[in-house]
């Protein structure tokens, strides 16, 4: 038994030194004091941080890509919301298939949606305005609220709604005084999930408003196509921390292990659930 | 806790030569999880071909001791003697005893045949033996021909019956059960508890079931363990855990009791405010006196008797039970309907609380 | 409270926004590509309106069904190598404390997230000459000069394997969470070792998920667009890799239309066929 709990121990440090590698190369990378990539890193300076404030180019990128991710997943939500509800609300099977529409364009590979985008900005003639990455991005994450939104009404005590309505509230207020507040961690993480998401994406970005303007993944490989900085690496850097940083604010306040899929938390948080642990 | 398993007036936990065979020995087992304490230095003695039932409401440790037992669980303390040989470290899948889960934990992607020989498969049976044995321990629990059927397809006392043959199908020294029966309904659990014994002293295996049915217990245990806290409070058999119970937990767990206090007066022990016959614990100026309802004897009220007041009478058709308050303290009396007294709500009577029938416990 | 049909035209005023956007800003561009995919290409990269078959017909000439292949078998293999290590893994981490499992499935979360271009790039520095792996090894010593691993296949498979591997491990993550742990437990009362009872026990009775999750992982690896381009020379070049070279560098719309027409229909097919194990899977059980 001992020795099955070694081999657990080694898999469990050989994927995570497999899945952190490359991370810390860049972290490491981008602290080289020349203006080369250098790894084990000489010499060490945070300018090529600064320079993400600094440098005008950067800057407009880094406002871009976060615009861009507030927006997006805000409209996401915004359309995950009303369906997921309607959905929950209605006996409608018929309705099912917009929540196919919503799962379609995430489990496809990107670069078709993206390919669809092209074509459809160009034949509609709106080709360029920034707006369109807002509309394409928000469809092409729209899942992702979506998802955690039907996991959260899924969990709701539907004879809450029923006490309300008993005591004489319609729809719109059971809706706005019942279903939201409760509702709200979950529109909450859909709407980080999406943000994290567009502001790593690249490929819808690029194809929509990519000859226009540039998102922080767009910058990045237009850099490494024409010359490699340690800012690059910062930006990548700093875009890896704040994703991670989101995720772990999701799990602060949620059950991450339940909204992944696994069965709700015991109340023995730390012990393994057993069944009939007497 | 040290335990004094011959608690019994009778010692049945010897073979008829009079030599006690060693069994399964469990010494100073102490199980902690973080800074709970699940099993408290548990010590305990099953002799062989015994069926002992861990009996307990919920957390008090039954389960966790049955998992240490079985190898699940590795003890925080203490050790688990086997007929002499020690195998607490021994690994689980070495150890040759039979479980049966209270998920019953059939293998739905393998046939009821398949999942009875999967125990003989991984000891390299030849095929034509692990046909026969299916075929024995089909016989044995009363499903002959099943070998081909999915589990899904089987009704829950069926399912019984395949995890049971299952188990038993390498004939394993120890047979352990958690909550075997607690998925059937009513009618044919004790219709299997029934089945269940037979079985075991049939084979004459040692058994050890976690229960929280107390009647499941009597029925089945040769010795009832109840647990509470991590800890053994009493090991005796049904008859003696019922009639002798070592605290005021066993007896209001076994059955049901009136719990009634015994204290030093001026003229000697009072029970419900007049003398007692009882005696007090050595130095000790109060006690708790169990009696069942059954035992309580309901007259006319006279000066020598505790005398109350009968505030509800619940008929049940079998037996008709008397709710009598004396002074603040609810005592109940039950009588079968035969038996019957001719009192209402709100008669006095008096309750004569024979001292044979009253056992005076310490805690 | 029961779900109740709608009855007045007020009760599908929810359903109007969501589905207004999705039908105008999904089902129309997917249905514009189509289109598009049978029109003709003209030079300078512009397409004039059409019904043709020609950029269906160059699926048949041998360049296209080189990279088609490739395209397939290294998504295969990615797959199968990332089935391989996520199987024992997503298992051992479902069995882990709830507090290790959390911080597990936000590194997971973080990388599945991660842009496909800061892949690239780490993972081309990472594998570079002067700021990867091998300068590591040399400092250390067990190397005497430093080399590049990329481009290369080997780069390429590595890298996709990385970005592949969150995703099958989040994909396979519920059905083993919720795994039943008697099962193993039993297997191991009766007297199977840990590994034994992992392959005769906790294997087969999720095979249908298993397999669904291997479909999943494929069609996942599929959609990698930038990292043979970053990582990989032009033989190492997938479908996706193509799409994007068409469309944006040679500009021909037609051809990259009717090549995303086709994965799409490759992606349906797959994930159709998914959908019907689920449905088998729920019809034995």
């Amino acid at each position: 038994m001992i020795s099955s709990r070694f081999l657990a121990r080694l898999s469990f440090a050989v994927v995570a030194v497999f899945l952190a590698a490359p991370l810390v190369v860049i972290g490491a990378v981008s602290v080289n004091k020349k203006q080369m990539l250098n790894f084990p890193p000489q010499g060490f300076s945070i300018d090529w941080f600064a320079q993400i404030f600094t440098d005008p180019e950067w800057f407009r990128a880094l406002i871009a890509s976060l615009v861009l991710a507030a927006l997006s997943a805000a409209l996401a939500v915004a359309i995950a919301l009303p369906l997921s509800w309607f959905l929950w609300r209605r006996d409608a099977p018929w309705a099912r298939i917009f929540q196919v529409l919503g799962v379609a364009p995430f489990t496809l590979p990107p670069v078709i949606t993206a390919l669809g985008f092209l074509t459809f900005w160009a034949a509609s003639g709106f080709y360029g305005q920034p707006w369109t990455a807002v509309i394409a991005h928000a469809i092409f994450f729209v899942t992702l609220p979506l998802v955690t939104l039907s996991l959260g009404f899924s969990s709701l005590d539907r004879s809450l709604v029923e006490a309300a309505a008993v005591m004489g509230a319609d729809d719109r207020v059971v809706f706005r005084t019942v279903v939201l507040p409760l509702i709200l961690p979950y529109a909450v993480s859909g709407y980080a999930f999406a943000f994290v998401l567009s502001l790593n994406e690249y490929i819808v970005a690029y194809m929509t408003i990519g000859f226009v303007m540039e998102t922080l993944p767009i910058k990045i490989f237009n850099a490494l196509r024409y010359g490699y900085t340690p800012t690059m690496a910062a930006v990548s850097f700093l875009i890896v921390t704040l994703t991670a940083l989101v995720f772990a604010a999701i799990a602060r306040f949620s059950d991450l292990p339940q909204l992944m899929g696994a069965m709700p938390a015991q109340n023995d948080g730390d012990i393994k659930a057993t069944p009939s642990r007497d | 806790m040290r335990l004094a398993l011959w608690r019994g007036t009778r010692s049945h936990l010897h073979d008829s030569f009079g030599l006690t065979m060693p069994g399964l020995e469990l010494k100073g087992v102490t199980r902690d999880f973080g800074s709970i304490r699940a099993v408290n230095d548990v010590d305990l003695t099953v002799p062989n071909a015994h069926f002992v039932c861990l009996l307990g409401p919920s957390g008090c440790g039954k389960t966790t001791l049955l998992r240490m037992i079985a190898g699940l669980d590795l003890p925080t303390a203490g050790s688990i003697v086997l007929d002499g040989d020690d195998i607490t470290h021994v690994p689980l899948h070495k150890r040759d005893f039979g479980m049966v889960f209270q998920s019953l934990a059939l293998f739905p992607h393998l046939s009821v045949g398949e999942n009875i020989a999967y125990p003989l498969r991984i000891r390299r049976m030849p095929r034509a033996e692990q046909k026969r044995r299916v075929e024995e321990l089909l016989t044995m629990v009363h499903l002959s021909g099943y070998e081909r059927r999915a589990v899904s397809q089987l009704s829950g006392g069926q399912r019984q019956r395949v995890a049971i043959a299952r188990a038993l199908s390498v004939s394993p020294r120890l047979f352990l059960l958690d909550e075997p029966l607690s998925a059937l309904d009513a009618k044919l659990r004790e219709a299997m508890q029934v089945e269940l014994r037979q079985l075991q002293q049939r084979l004459g295996i040692t058994t050890i079931v976690v229960t929280h049915d107390q009647r499941e217990a009597m029925t089945m245990a040769d010795t009832v363990i109840v647990m509470q806290g991590g800890e053994i409070r009493q090991a005796a058999s049904p008859t003696d855990i019922y009639r002798h119970p070592a605290d005021s937990f066993v007896a209001d767990f076994i059955g049901s009791t009136n719990l009634l206090e015994l204290v030093r007066g001026d003229g000697g022990p009072m029970l419900l405010g007049r003398p007692s016959r009882l005696a007090l614990p050595y130095a000790m100026s109060r006690a708790i006196v169990s009696i069942r309802p059954e035992d309580v004897r309901i007259t006319a009220p006279a000066d020598d008797v505790p005398a109350g007041t009968v505030t509800f009478i619940r008929d049940l058709g079998g037996t008709v039970e008397y709710f009598i308050d004396v002074a603040g303290t609810e005592v109940i009396a039950v009588t079968t309907p035969h038996e019957r007294r001719p009192v209402s709500i709100g008669a006095a009577v008096g309750l004569l609380l024979d001292p044979a029938h009253c056992v005076v416990l310490t805690r | 409270m029961r779900r109740e049909a709608p009855r007045s035209w007020r009760d599908y005023l929810p359903l109007a926004f969501p589905a207004a956007m999705l039908i105008v800003f999904f089902v129309v561009p997917f249905g514009t590509m189509i289109v598009v995919s049978f029109f003709r290409r003209q030079q300078a990269g512009f397409y004039t309106p059409d019904f043709v078959f020609t950029n269906y017909a160059r699926f048949l000439t041998p360049f296209f069904a080189n990279v088609l292949g490739f395209s397939l078998w290294l998504a295969i293999a990615v797959a199968a190598l990332s089935m391989i290590i996520a199987l024992p893994f997503t298992y051992l981490l479902t069995r882990a404390p709830r507090r290790s499992q959390t911080a597990w499935l936000v590194a997971l979360l973080s990388i599945l997230a991660l842009s496909e271009v800061i892949i690239g790039f780490a993972w081309s520095t990472l594998l570079s000459r002067t700021a990867g792996l091998t300068n590591l090894l040399v400092a250390v010593g067990l190397m005497d000069a430093p080399q590049a691993l990329m481009p290369g296949f080997g780069a390429v498979l590595t890298a996709i394997v990385y970005q592949t591997l969150p995703y099958t491990i989040l994909v396979l993550y519920p059905t083993m969470a919720r795994l039943d742990p008697t099962l193993a437990e039993s297997a191991r009362t009766l007297g199977a070792s840990p590994i034994r009872a992992f392959f005769t026990v906790v294997l087969p009775v999720q095979r249908t998920s298993i397999i669904a999750t291997l479909i999943m992982a494929f069609i996942f690896a599929l959609g990698s667009y930038l990292l043979p381009q970053i990582l990989g020379r032009p033989q190492n070049w997938t479908l996706s890799v193509l799409i994007t070279d068409q469309a944006i560098y040679q500009s021909n719309m037609p051809f990259a239309a009717a090549m995303a027409v086709f994965l799409v229909l490759v992606s349906l097919g797959l994930v159709g066929l998914t959908l019907l194990l689920g449905q088998q899977r729920e019809k034995t059980s």
